[in-house]
């Protein structure tokens, strides 16, 4: 047995990097994906409509770790056999566009009915009524609870470490291995959570607030 | 692709599945139960206690809210019973699922409470009811109507998430799942099956949230619909 020492912890804050780059490429697929999401959600067409809100119920009705699961066990016995990080960051983008889809649909449809009018009258054509009328307004509505979910992006991320990503948790179970310290080393794998995730909810925070204010 | 779909192992297998997603109702159910009791009083006290107790509570939230439920399960299984407190997996289970749900159903239900205006509280006290009716009829019946529909999709994740506890071994669904798949190779499969399953497993749980709070609020019944 290994007595726990300053190395173990210099091991704990460089697996959160790859926690931070795994929330970066869950976050930034699930914004690309979500955003496609959101708009095929408030889409005229009604068969879009259905497609994009049968996966937002697929997702949130699976949980998470199945959806990991079946991307890297699943996958690879097809002979798709991906490495940890790509099964881990596209089971994050897929899970994180469902809910981002639905939360950029509810900012959508708060701008108000008469703006699309107003920019029907002017001309604008579907496109951009898009780009320069509705999205610039839904995006202030959208960047609080934006900011909140990426909260859960990091703590979700967590569960990369059963399909043996090394991030966080998985290097406190790695570091646990080898010292038996379970209390003291998973305070501080919380902690570092917390480092991460609390910055980021005081964002949300003082966000909505702002937005609330500006009403 | 010539990949060879395979759900034999279901005509055997199939008891597994449903001890599985048995234990996972079990755990869900007692965890939501308990946990909207905790947050429950917890809600009342950031909303009405006095500033020495409200510190204690708002760090419970905010340390739950910023930490991962899987640490959080570590930390319960793991490191408690390195202290010498040894509980089994799924009692383990069941107390960091309840404290997890303790820390969001507060947030939840201290916003219902906070939209209890401060008159029906003194026309409660003119009709002359005692302070726990108060608290029951005034504020927490007509405080959980009106955040029913983020408090029932939080029990619908904690059901979700709830899969995560897997991980310690306890013997729900997601573990049966990785059972039977280490015994067949039919990965893919397998977890297909238990997605289905979870996924019914939420929609039924949707629908018996609808139908309790149809019994619970029937003053009015702008609920929403069943699914």
């Amino acid at each position: 047995m290994i007595q726990l020492n300053a190395n173990h912890f210099i091991y704990l804050l460089q697996a959160a990097t790859w926690t931070l780059l795994l929330s970066l490429i869950a976050f930034v697929g699930g914004s690309i994906v979500g955003l496609a999401v959101a708009l095929l959600r408030v889409s005229r067409v009604r068969a879009l409509r259905a497609l994009a809100s049968g996966y937002i119920q697929l997702i949130q009705g699976t949980p998470l770790l199945i959806i990991l699961f079946l991307s890297y066990f699943g996958l690879g016995i097809m002979g798709y056999k991906l490495v940890p990080i790509v099964a881990a960051g596209l089971s994050l983008t897929f899970y994180a566009a469902a809910f981002l889809g639905e939360i950029w649909r509810g900012c959508i449809e708060a701008v108000p009915k008469t703006q699309w009018e107003a920019s029907d009258c002017l001309g604008l054509n579907r496109f951009q009524q898009y780009a320069y009328v509705v999205l610039p307004q839904a995006v202030k509505l959208a960047i609080p609870p934006t900011v909140g979910f990426m909260v859960q992006i990091v703590k979700n991320t967590s569960l990369a470490s059963v399909i043996g990503f090394v991030e966080l948790a998985r290097a406190g179970q790695i570091v646990n291995n080898s010292t038996f310290e379970p209390f003291v080393i998973f305070i501080v794998v919380a902690a570092i959570y917390f480092a991460l995730c609390y910055p980021l909810s005081l964002a949300a925070r003082a966000l909505e607030r702002k937005a609330h204010a500006g009403r | 692709m010539n990949y060879q779909f395979d759900f034999s192992f279901l005509a055997e297998r199939w008891p597994d599945f449903v001890a599985g997603a048995w234990l996972t109702v079990q755990l869900t159910v007692v965890s939501i139960a308990l946990g909207l009791l905790v947050g429950t009083v917890c809600a009342l006290i950031r909303v009405y206690g006095t500033r020495w107790m409200k510190a204690p509570v708002g760090v419970y939230v905010e340390l739950i809210r910023n930490t991962p439920l899987l640490v959080q399960i570590f930390i319960v299984y793991f490191g408690l019973s390195s202290l010498g407190l040894k509980l089994s997996a799924e009692v383990s289970a069941v107390i960091a699922l309840v404290v997890n749900m303790g820390a969001y159903t507060t947030e939840i239900m201290r916003a219902g409470i906070q939209s209890i205006q401060r008159t029906q509280l003194e026309a409660a006290d003119c009709l002359g009811l005692t302070r726990l009716q108060t608290i029951i009829h005034v504020v927490l019946l007509p405080a959980m109507e009106r955040v029913y529909p983020a408090l029932s999709s939080q029990f619908v994740l904690l059901m979700l998430a709830s899969s995560i506890t897997s991980q310690i071994s306890a013997e729900e669904l997601t573990a049966t799942a990785n059972l039977v798949q280490s015994d067949t190779y039919r990965s893919f499969e397998v977890y297909i099956v238990v997605a289905l399953v979870y996924l019914v497993l939420s929609f039924l749980y949707r629908f018996g949230f609808w139908l309790i709070g149809l019994m619970l609020f029937q003053r009015k019944r702008k609920l929403g619909t069943a699914l």
